[in-house]
């Protein structure tokens, strides 16, 4: 039951970066487009799942003066796999998203579920596993979302399709670094109230 | 002149906080008051022209010559984390007032996606060392120069009316939006 629980609390009640706001820096630059912010979220889910495995069944080994270190270490290796993965059979993507794949490994998601989940002696390696797969699925939605939107508006496009027509003026201040900060704000903002409401009933 | 474009556009054009978007974490996090700004501004300063200096001498002169060039990501982020707990020894003796104020965003350095970002770019663009030490300065710079601007802005938050469901890090990013909007108007500045 437990693994169900920390799987879902990834998905609604600490869905990063709205709830849990960390991962600003890619939630604002790769979300230019829906699918470039789905493909970020797919390439973070994969080394916070597998970066939360290994560091689950290496806590008793790890020195916990050193431990930000080896997390880092742990981190920045899977980072590489995905790196040399994206270029070999998405290169598109791994064009597209440039120097934000490297920065996957000081993504505070990672770092921050090693250190607030994986490593903790109550959870088991499955609870971590689950809990990465939740915290990325819900950070891949997320980028997807805000992808989605400031697509929508600054392009007129979802995945490239276009679907506001031809007469509709793209909205340009959308795609550009601006619109990003102010969308990620706004959306902030919304999840606020959503979340105050839940909260109360 | 070369130099001097590159100073530009680094501070203002391409912002590495406004125009693409890296550090934003500490940016929202210790941008509460002035004086944690500065201090969070000086050990960007700091901290990213090492980096950047030291990373970029591994990349010209140990990981091209091997062929390693793979292995840049873990590499960096080792060199930029064992920097970081230097410069916490070093704030801890010398300033104490300085180590209270930053508290725990200090270690967050490491995890600071500007440093990683710009030691990175450098290593990608091919720049000369000169070039390095121009972009690496002039980028920390801008950083700074948009974190402390913008605690100044957020410091007046404390006396303003914010709709409830902004508050906080909401209103922290929509203002950042509109000084991102102001930093644009320099596009076109530089060619």
């Amino acid at each position: 039951m437990s693994v169900v629980k920390e799987f879902t609390k990834g998905l609604w009640k600490d869905i990063p970066p709205f709830r849990l706001v960390l991962g600003l820096c890619p939630a604002l630059a790769v979300t230019k487009a829906a699918d470039n912010g789905i493909g970020m979220g797919i390439a973070t889910t994969f080394v916070l799942v597998s970066s939360n495995v290994l560091i689950s069944m290496l806590k008793n080994v790890i020195p916990s003066r050193v431990r930000l270190a080896c997390y880092i270490v742990v981190i920045a290796t899977f980072v590489v796999v995905v790196e040399l993965l994206a270029q070999a059979y998405f290169y598109p993507l791994y064009s597209a998203l440039g120097i934000f794949v490297p920065l996957i490994v000081v993504n505070c998601i990672i770092l921050g579920r090693a250190e607030a989940f994986a490593s903790k002696q109550r959870n088991s390696v499955f609870d971590s596993a689950a809990d990465g797969f939740g915290i990325g699925l819900g950070f891949t939605i997320s980028l997807g979302f805000l992808g989605a939107i400031r697509e929508l508006l600054g392009n007129g496009t979802i995945f490239g399709f276009h679907v506001m027509g031809t007469s509709y003026e793209p909205f340009k201040f959308m795609v550009e670094a601006p619109g990003a900060f102010v969308c990620l704000g706004l959306m902030l903002g919304i999840m606020n109230v959503l979340g105050r409401g839940s909260t109360t009933s | 002149m070369e130099y001097f474009a590159l100073i530009i556009s680094a501070i203002f054009v391409k912002n590495i906080l406004l125009a693409q978007y890296l550090g934003n974490c500490p940016f929202l996090g210790v941008s509460r008051k002035m004086d944690t700004a500065i201090g969070m501004g000086m050990a960007v300063i700091f901290v990213m022209t090492l980096a950047t200096i030291i990373t970029w001498s591994l990349q010209r002169y140990f990981l091209e010559p091997l062929n390693l060039v793979y292995l840049q990501t873990i590499i960096f982020i080792l060199v930029i984390a064992a920097l970081v707990q230097f410069v916490e020894m070093f704030i801890k003796k010398s300033s104490h007032d300085l180590y209270q104020a930053l508290g725990i965003y200090l270690p967050l350095i490491t995890t600071n996606c500007a440093i990683l970002g710009v030691a990175i770019i450098c290593a990608r663009e091919g720049h000369t060392f000169p070039q390095m030490l121009v972009f690496a300065v002039a980028s920390a710079v801008g950083y700074s120069l948009a974190l402390i601007l913008f605690a100044g802005l957020r410091e007046r938050f404390e006396i303003s009316r914010i709709p409830k469901a902004l508050s906080g890090t909401a209103i922290g990013l929509v203002t950042a939006g509109l000084m991102s909007l102001a930093f644009f108007s320099f596009f076109g500045m530089v060619a």
